[in-house]
């Protein structure tokens, strides 16, 4: 392994000894679930009494469930009674005082990401004082957005703002009985975002460039709702490439999209939680629900992620086509290196006519990885014309590293068409060897092959976020090539 | 400035290149002839240094460095080129960054800066020309999709641009069209200099006719068994490798 591969896992690792060890100022509430805990949680956000209902409801549901295991993922089981549910926001000064106090070698790959830093300096846990600029800037671009109308918020102050809106749509896409880890998201979520594009509005800009800070605190149940009105369109980014300080080992989010008539959303990940050291011990376990409903005629939803940490990834953002002629697309890389692990894909569940779906996945194992695309593409009887074109390749990098493919058809109306191609596929030492003859040296060739194989979802990423998501892959790749 | 003694090699533990000595000096085209299985290729990929070609005697030197010591990418950043015989596909990369990141690489082993945006794209303008090479060429991957005759100009448009000081052509006339033939030989006769030398492995006298070498050698068994001028060329082309079939020969037996 290279020096820069063995930075990379040091800097992950690193987070940890800063250490969220009790401070007294911190309120957690003991480990354990009950509902007692619930109610907890939703009485310290001042919640109206249906939020605490639904909790409740979703509570008790998750008492009946059982924890999934179809997933081609191995991890020791969860002891859901020894993790904390609630803790108060972090009071400024139990982190670091300033960037000068952070690990140099934190600091080098956040450089190396081409991070401003301001926002090293949040990613890094800095007392929010040192960093009041950025918050400016953020609250500036805040007051834009109001002009417009478009509500974009954190998910606390949404249910006290907003009632009505989120009362409409919370659950209307990921019901509380949808799954074991959304069904305990909608118990215990913590907080997350909310985002209203009002009729005919175009959001003019990237939501979240530059409110990363918005889901840095959040916890690790985190909820996100967005609404796209008619008309309206946006595009929004979630995570960043840098690895992210975090002491919590589960997480398990839900993400809801809206879409009505001749509206668009488009969502972007990039996701580099802490994937575990190069023996597979520690990392994020990432078990996440996101889906979005294709509600109105016309209406679009476009995930595109690019999957690169925690050590074991559950996660299938999906789209419900019941507007006629909607459509939906998934555009994903996933890269296991080491011990990761990723059981990730997409589900199109096609409702109305002439809807139509695109899906396309790059899994890219090395060392010990494993990467599983699972798909679901589902053609209903009242889905005319419906059309969808899956596309899924493997890219090996070593023996020891495993690519399955797990895609599920169900087609129940006739005049659908339905395409399904997939390819597994090793860098092959010509290609390597033809780089070098030309100057290139070998991480350099591999990392020009493999972002050649990702370039179909790249392609798809905002500009910005594309050229971080390259970088990345670079640093993924060092010391994976023998 | 390529100077090769003795060299023996091995490939999967045969004896393919069996006591070579050649030297090629500044601003000369030397042609290598032979056979199938003479060993030609593998004397390509020795000079270029790639894996599973084992030397087990002999040296190559290149402006008098130690060729043999250096990796693949080093070689290349030192000024040598292979155009290859079967040039690989690499998708979604497209042309014209693989260029660049190549011409990038050759400058960061020089201690040069990275080119400039607009210096980059006149040359690769004025290097199309040479090739006869459509601008869309450059947007498309490497290779991928191009049918025969486009990969072995785009091998050369390759050269053009990344103007090593010595070229080795693996059978670059292989599959051509004598249309192709044309504007590959072309192309490196436009970059024959009096600073750059040329090895131009073929099969067939036929290239020859469009880029005249200094110097014709027969390579037969891992051999070189005559030298000439252009002139050899011409008379292997009447009398075919027959003749030098009496020797019995140990890469033929083992090719067989």
């Amino acid at each position: 392994m290279t020096d820069n591969a063995q930075t990379l896992e040091n800097l992950a690792a690193s987070d940890y000894k800063y250490g969220f060890v009790t401070d007294i100022e911190q309120e957690t509430v003991p480990p354990g679930l009950d509902e007692a805990v619930v109610r907890l949680i939703s009485a310290k956000k001042d919640e109206p009494e249906w939020l605490l209902a639904w909790r409740l409801e979703a509570y008790r549901h998750w008492l009946t469930q059982q924890e999934p295991e179809w997933a081609h993922v191995h991890y020791p089981k969860i002891d859901y009674q020894a993790l904390s549910y609630y803790s108060a926001p972090k009071k400024k000064g139990d982190g670091p005082k300033s960037l000068d106090e952070i690990d140099p070698e934190l600091r080098r790959t956040y450089e190396k990401l081409g991070i401003p830093l301001a926002e090293q300096a949040i990613l890094a846990g800095v007392a929010v004082d040192a960093v009041f600029d950025s918050v400016s800037v953020a609250t500036s671009y805040k007051g834009k957005l109001a002009e417009l109308g478009i509500i974009f918020c954190s998910f606390s102050e949404a249910v006290r703002e907003h009632p009505e809106l989120v009362r409409q749509y919370l659950g209307s896409v990921v019901p509380y009985r949808d799954n074991y880890f959304a069904t305990l998201n909608s118990a215990v979520f913590s907080d997350g975002s909310f985002v209203y594009i009002p009729p005919g509005v175009r959001c003019p800009m990237e939501l979240s460039t530059y409110f990363r800070i918005n889901a840095s605190n959040t916890g690790q149940f985190e909820r996100t709702l967005i609404i796209a009105d008619e008309g309206a369109y946006v595009s929004y980014l979630e995570g960043c490439t840098a690895p992210m300080r975090d002491e919590n080992q589960l997480h398990a989010a839900v993400v809801e999209l809206v879409a009505l008539d001749n509206a668009t959303i488009k969502y972007s990940t990039v996701q580099n939680w802490y994937p575990g050291d190069k023996d597979g011990k520690g990392g994020i376990y990432n078990f996440v629900t996101k889906r979005g409903l294709c509600k109105g005629d016309d209406s679009k939803i476009s995930w595109t992620q690019v999957e690169t940490g925690s050590a074991i990834t559950w996660k299938y953002p999906s789209c419900i086509l019941r507007g006629e002629n909607s459509v939906g697309e998934f555009y994903s890389v996933a890269i296991t290196r080491d011990y990761q692990q990723a059981d990730t894909g997409t589900k199109m569940i096609h409702i109305g006519k002439n809807t139509r779906s695109t899906i396309v996945s790059k899994g890219i194992s090395s060392g010990h990885g494993q990467n599983a695309y699972r798909g679901l593409v589902k053609i209903l009887p009242t889905a005319e014309n419906a059309r969808n074109h899956s596309q899924c390749d493997s890219l090996l990098m070593g023996d020891q590293c495993g690519a399955h493919t797990f895609p599920y058809l169900q087609v129940q109306n006739p005049t659908a068409q339905v395409e399904h191609e997939a390819s597994t596929s090793k860098i092959s030492e010509d290609q390597v060897f033809y780089c070098k003859q030309r100057g290139i040296g070998a991480e350099d060739a591999v990392s020009l092959i493999v972002n050649g194989f990702c370039k179909e979802v790249f392609k798809e990423l905002p500009m910005e976020f594309a050229v971080e998501a390259q970088k990345l892959i670079e640093l993924k790749l060092e010391g994976s090539v023998g | 400035m390529l100077e090769i003694r003795n060299l023996h090699a091995t490939v999967e533990g045969r004896e393919i290149l069996n006591g070579i000595d050649l030297i090629v000096r500044p601003g000369e085209v030397h042609a290598i002839m032979g056979p199938n299985g003479s060993g030609k290729s593998t004397l390509a990929n020795v000079i270029a240094g790639r894996e599973g070609y084992i030397v087990t005697e002999g040296e190559i030197t290149f402006d008098g460095k130690n060729l043999l010591e250096m990796a693949p990418e080093t070689r290349a950043c030192e000024g040598l080129f292979l155009a290859f015989q079967y040039p690989v596909e690499i998708p979604g990369v497209a042309n014209l960054y693989f260029l660049k990141a190549a011409v990038n690489a050759v400058r960061k082993y020089r201690g040069e800066p990275s080119v400039d945006a607009m210096d980059f794209w006149e040359l690769i303008h004025q290097r199309m020309d040479l090739v006869k090479m459509d601008e869309s060429m450059l947007k498309r991957s490497v290779n991928e999709g191009f049918s025969g005759g486009e990969k072995k100009r785009n091998e050369v448009f390759q050269m053009a641009v990344l103007q090593p000081r010595f070229a080795v052509m693996d059978e670059t006339d292989s599959g051509l069209d004598i249309d192709a033939l044309k504007v590959v030989a072309d192309g490196v006769n436009a970059l024959r200099s009096p600073e750059r030398g040329f090895l131009v492995i073929t099969h067939y006298q036929r290239l020859l006719d469009y880029i005249v070498p200094d110097q014709v050698h027969v390579l037969f068994n891992g051999r070189i068994v005559r030298s000439g001028g252009k002139e050899l060329a011409l008379e292997l082309e009447e009398q075919g490798y027959a003749l030098y079939n009496e020797e019995p020969g140990r890469a033929r037996r083992a090719a067989a």
